[in-house]
């Protein structure tokens, strides 16, 4: 199985500036990250924070400016036939099913496309066998009645579930899932994302679950990385970002799921200060202060994304 | 999505209920053609049979007889020409040749605007300049002078040519239309996952792009056509038709010419001019249904409506 390593990504937009000339923007700076086979990896961050730049970068649906992916450590060419190659092992879940299936072709053509352009049926008669075990690992029943369907005719969260299912055709060891549940409705929520959980156990996917959501992130996954504007400002293992948050953002975050019987959680910019282990690259605590050259990062020993990216960072300083 | 203390902790999971959500409605309401639909098919289908059968109705509509310029009687339904040409037979030879032109010049129009603005969208980069800079330049050259200017200019005024020159004229409209909903079709979640799917980048712009252009593809030939018909008309009403003129607009030049208005026959003008309002009517009302269909601002109307109607019952 399949270890993702993505380390030192940076994807610089270029935007339209002020007067003629085009400005930069910095989506995402500097993120490394590391998803084991069997592991969640949840990624979470704000609104425009950079995550679905991450997610397409993962899937090159964008060019990253810099950054190295590798599988296994093994890095993969830039070529048409070295991409197919890749993406037959890293697939992505999109948002919203309801713009990610398209709405003039049945869900037996959408699945069926990515199992003929990968080569993993070589008849009608396996096809439709695959179609089948397909549809049943996603749990959607009837099967042949649903695969006849279009889209705009199936609810929510049955859609989500051809998604997954189309993710889940050519048979990756990655799964990036790209808030593939923010769309749906609060009371299939948590069907969908056990269903991620059952099938990354069933597999030994890598999963990567981007997410605004702490909570789900806590219980699906083992270990979160805290992103805000295009960097990672904290991340380690899940119980322990979520109870015991260093970084002002995102004890603000834990505090935004609210609970209004509780006592108010209060946000300690120096925290940080207790904790020998963080690495903290600026002096400005400013929460509320866009300065977008604000990095922390919480370094944990067993973390390897952290320990690679301070070891090359140790590198580049003594060389 | 909101949680509790508590589940913050321990999300529950027993909880999730069965999914219930299949009954939205909304969008199958959508997929029914309206009235201005089915009232604009209609029409549009009544006038492509008489244009159909035209040769077998009207053989020779420019025959003459000695009783010139006749109010409508039963022997010449809608009278007579100032040479005695019965009017019904020309009137139904007139639709033959406007249908022709208002169909090839459609079809033209959506094959040009589909190579520069669908093509220039889906490529991107260089050829989206150029076919974007050339649809510009079209778009900005004044319509009706070169019109003339290029019928003056060419040799054979047949009506398929004239057909070609309308639509060479006024492509650029609809490719800019469809430039703009090609880029935003191209940017829908469904495109990106067919390319993580490594679908080939033809099979993307043939299957999965071109058919939800379909229905602003078909309102660009609808109106491409009845643009076509009009611009016919004028042309043919200032004397620059297909000589021996075949169509509502020469009717209405001969009938200007013999100063039809100032002798009172009204016989020989009204129909032709009917037809063209009729047609270019139900043209646009087809449009319509179909922008309603596409433009959800448009749509909400339509959709209550029906709603409306099902509470009702
Ligand atoms: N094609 C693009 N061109 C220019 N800027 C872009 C482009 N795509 C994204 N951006 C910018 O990059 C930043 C990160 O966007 P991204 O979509 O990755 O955010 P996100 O974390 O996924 O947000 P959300 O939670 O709302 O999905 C945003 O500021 C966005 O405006
Ligand atoms: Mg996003």
């Amino acid at each position: 199985m399949t270890t993702l390593e993505a380390l030192h990504l940076r994807k610089d937009y270029r935007v339209r500036g002020s007067g003629w000339r085009a400005a930069r923007l910095q989506a995402v700076d500097d993120v490394s990250i590391i998803v084991r086979p069997g592991e969640t990896v949840a990624l979470v961050g704000e609104s425009g924070s950079g995550k679905s730049t991450i997610a397409k970068m993962l899937v090159r649906l964008v060019d990253a400016t810099s950054g190295t992916v590798t599988l296994d450590g093994e890095t993969i060419g830039q070529g048409r036939r070295a991409t197919k190659r890749y993406r037959s092992r890293v697939q992505m879940v999109f948002q919203d099913p309801f713009s990610s299936l398209n709405p003039a072709l049945t869900i037996r053509h959408q699945l069926t496309r990515p199992l003929r352009i990968h080569g993993i049926v070589h008849s009608a008669a396996e096809e439709e066998r695959e179609l089948l075990r397909l549809m049943e690992s996603v749990n959607l029943s009837p099967a042949k009645t649903i695969l006849a369907k279009y889209p705009h005719e199936l609810s929510g969260g049955q859609r989500q579930r051809v998604a997954i299912a189309r993710a889940l055709a050519p048979r990756p060891e990655v799964l990036i899932a790209d808030e593939p549940v923010s769309m749906l409705d609060v009371s299939i929520r948590l069907e969908i994302l056990q269903l991620l959980n059952d099938l990354k156990l069933e597999r030994n996917l890598a999963v990567l679950y981007i997410t605004h959501d702490l909570a789900t992130a806590r219980h699906f996954s083992s270990q979160i990385v805290v992103m805000r504007s295009g960097r990672v400002v904290e991340r380690g293992p899940s119980d322990a970002v979520i109870l015991n948050p260093v970084h002002p953002y995102t004890q603000f975050l834990v505090r935004a799921a609210p609970d209004p019987k509780s006592a108010p959680w209060i946000v300690d910019p120096n925290r940080h200060l207790g904790h020998p282990e963080v690495v903290v690259s600026t002096e400005n605590l400013e929460l509320t202060e866009e300065n977008t050259s604000v990095h922390w990062v919480r370094s944990w020993d067993d973390d390897a994304a952290v320990n690679t990216m301070l070891a090359s960072l140790a590198s580049a300083q003594t060389s | 999505m909101t949680f509790s203390q508590q589940e913050l902790a321990e999300p529950d999971l027993s909880k999730s209920e069965p999914d219930l959500s299949d009954e939205t409605g909304g969008r199958r309401i959508v997929r029914r053609g309206s009235w201005k639909f089915w009232v604009g098919i209609a029409i549009c289908a009544l006038f492509a049979i008489i244009a159909a059968l035209g040769p077998l109705l009207a053989p020779n509509p420019n025959q003459t007889n000695s009783d010139g310029l006749q109010a409508p009687s039963l022997q010449h339904l809608l009278g007579t020409t100032n040479i005695g040409q019965d009017v019904l037979t020309q009137v139904i030879a007139g639709t033959t040749g406007s249908v022709i032109i208002g169909v090839v010049a459609g079809a033209l129009t959506v094959v040009l605007s589909m190579i520069f603005g669908v093509g220039g969208a889906f490529l991107g980069g260089k050829w989206d300049e150029a076919s974007s800079l050339l649809s510009n330049v079209f778009l900005v050259i004044p319509g009706l002078p070169l019109l003339i200017i290029v019928t003056d200019y060419v040799q054979s005024r047949d009506i398929l040519v004239i057909a070609v020159v309308i639509s060479l004229v006024s492509w650029a409209g609809a490719a800019r239309v469809l430039r703009a909903q090609t880029l935003s079709v191209r940017s829908r979640d469904y495109v990106d996952a067919a390319r993580v799917a490594s679908e080939s980048t033809w099979r993307i712009m043939l299957r999965e792009i071109l058919p939800n252009l379909m229905p602003i593809i078909a309102s660009q030939f609808v109106f491409g056509a009845l643009g076509a018909i009009l611009a016919e008309a004028g042309l043919s009403f200032l004397g620059l038709g297909a000589p021996g003129g075949r169509s509502w607009g020469s009717i209405l030049f001969f009938a200007q010419n013999a100063q039809a208005i100032s002798l009172g026959a009204w016989w020989w003008f009204v129909p032709p001019g009917l037809c063209i309002a009729v047609l270019g009517a139900a043209l646009g009302l087809i449009n319509f249904s179909i922008d309603e269909q596409i433009n959800p601002r448009l749509r909400t109307l339509a959709v209550l409506r029906p709603k409306a109607k099902r509470g009702g019952k």
